[in-house]
């Protein structure tokens, strides 16, 4: 069982995905998301996201003003700024 | 009669310098185009993922947003006109602007005083000419307009609203934007934009027109439903501001392209037309030469 990660930006889909986990901070803290999470919404603080993709190695992105819904192992990370140069290169 | 002519050939060389313009005019707004319809999908993904997220906390919570709730009795109203800042784009910006007119006329007939925003610099030198008052202005962008300014914009439309009409705010924000269509078809379209209304429960992700089967699930909210509304419908905002701004910035190219394709397409007639009225002078003058030395030689016959 694996996560399938979609992040989106305002004005492109940044990356989508597998991935075994994800860790994330939350407005009230730091929070891990492994398959079979329940459905969440969260309000995502400024600052980092680190996830472990299936394939590759674990990668650190930064984010700014955005939110995290996980609904039967579909997570979508929005924000309106993103940098995912540790993902996407 | 050589007078004639001249003046027939430097006309078709001034018309074949327009139409070179027009033409590579055409060609960039046409490439331009693309770009910019690609712009406005990218852009959906976003879209969608607020959408559907807002209204999952719109159908958990029951406690009424100030974004969400409509006033009693409205005053003023906040009208964001959307124009291009270059013109030569045939009726785009004064489509946008008579649409702008129109909903200004019935706000007004409601007994709301209209405060206009304008996007655009066609939308600004408008109110400018005819001296009326807006609240604000942004230029410089509007064919390829960046998340910046809609976040800009949205921010200024929601603490304006949040404010209400006794406060110096706004009761109600409306958006007249250019809908892209199709690349001959663009229409002007007046959206409400705050108050909002969230559709509950019913959403429409994959845009076939029907809501996609199943409930929402139940989600778990941090920290809590209202506050995760709090943050959310703001964004919601911008992103419906963002999405307007894209969808005329393509309008614009469209229209700029077909009008600039009708503007060759004439030069090429005017220059068929000068080209034939310069043949004929041209026979013209030869047959009046010809006929000249004719009487002129039997002149000098008769006189021998």
């Amino acid at each position: 069982m694996s996560l399938n990660v979609e992040i989106v930006a305002p004005d492109r889909k940044v990356w989508s995905g597998e991935a075994k986990q994800l860790s994330a901070r939350t407005v009230e803290g730091e929070i891990g998301i492994l398959p079979g999470h329940s459905p969440m919404l969260a309000v995502l603080g400024n600052g980092e996201v680190h996830i472990d993709p299936v394939d590759g190695k674990r990668s650190t992105i930064t984010i700014d003003g955005g939110f995290i819904s996980v609904d039967k192992d579909q997570v979508r990370l929005v924000a309106e700024r993103v940098d995912a140069t540790a993902l996407t290169a | 009669m050589a007078a004639q002519t001249r003046i027939y050939r430097q006309r078709i060389r001034s018309v074949q310098a327009t139409k070179k313009i027009t033409r590579a005019m055409e060609l960039i707004a046409a490439s331009r185009v693309v770009k910019a319809r690609k712009r406005v999908e990218e852009s959906t993904p976003y879209a969608l993922a607020l959408t559907r997220a807002c209204s999952a906390v719109a159908t958990n919570s029951n406690t009424d947003h100030p974004l969400t709730t409509e006033r009693v009795d409205p005053k003023r109203a906040a009208v964001l006109i959307c124009t291009s800042d270059r013109g030569l784009a045939g009726a785009y910006s004064v489509n946008a602007i008579k649409k702008a007119a129109e909903l200004i006329e019935r706000l007004n007939n409601e007994g709301k005083e209209v405060v206009a925003y304008l996007v655009g610099r066609k939308a600004v030198s408008y109110y400018r000419f005819r001296r009326r008052d807006f609240a604000k202005e942004w230029t410089g962008f509007t064919d390829g307009p960046d998340f910046e300014v809609a976040k800009e914009i949205g921010d200024e439309l929601t603490a304006q609203f949040i404010a209400g009409s006794e406060e110096g705010g706004v009761d109600e924000v409306h958006i007249v934007y250019t809908r892209f269509v199709s690349m001959v078809t663009q229409e002007p379209q007046v959206v409400r934009l705050l108050p909002l209304e969230v559709v509950e429960g019913e959403i429409d992700t994959d845009g076939d027109g029907k809501p996609d089967s199943g409930p929402l699930p139940l989600y778990e909210f941090e920290p809590s439903a209202d506050e995760v509304l709090d943050a959310l419908l703001p964004k919601y905002v911008t992103a419906r501001i963002y999405n307007a701004l894209l969808q005329s910035a393509a309008s614009e190219l469209a229209a700029r392209q077909r009008a600039m394709k009708s503007a060759t397409d004439n030069a090429e007639d005017l220059i068929k037309t000068y080209t034939r009225l310069a043949n004929q002078a041209r026979q013209a003058e030869i047959t009046q030469e010809i006929s000249e030395i004719v009487g002129g030689a039997s002149a000098l016959a008769d006189a021998s």
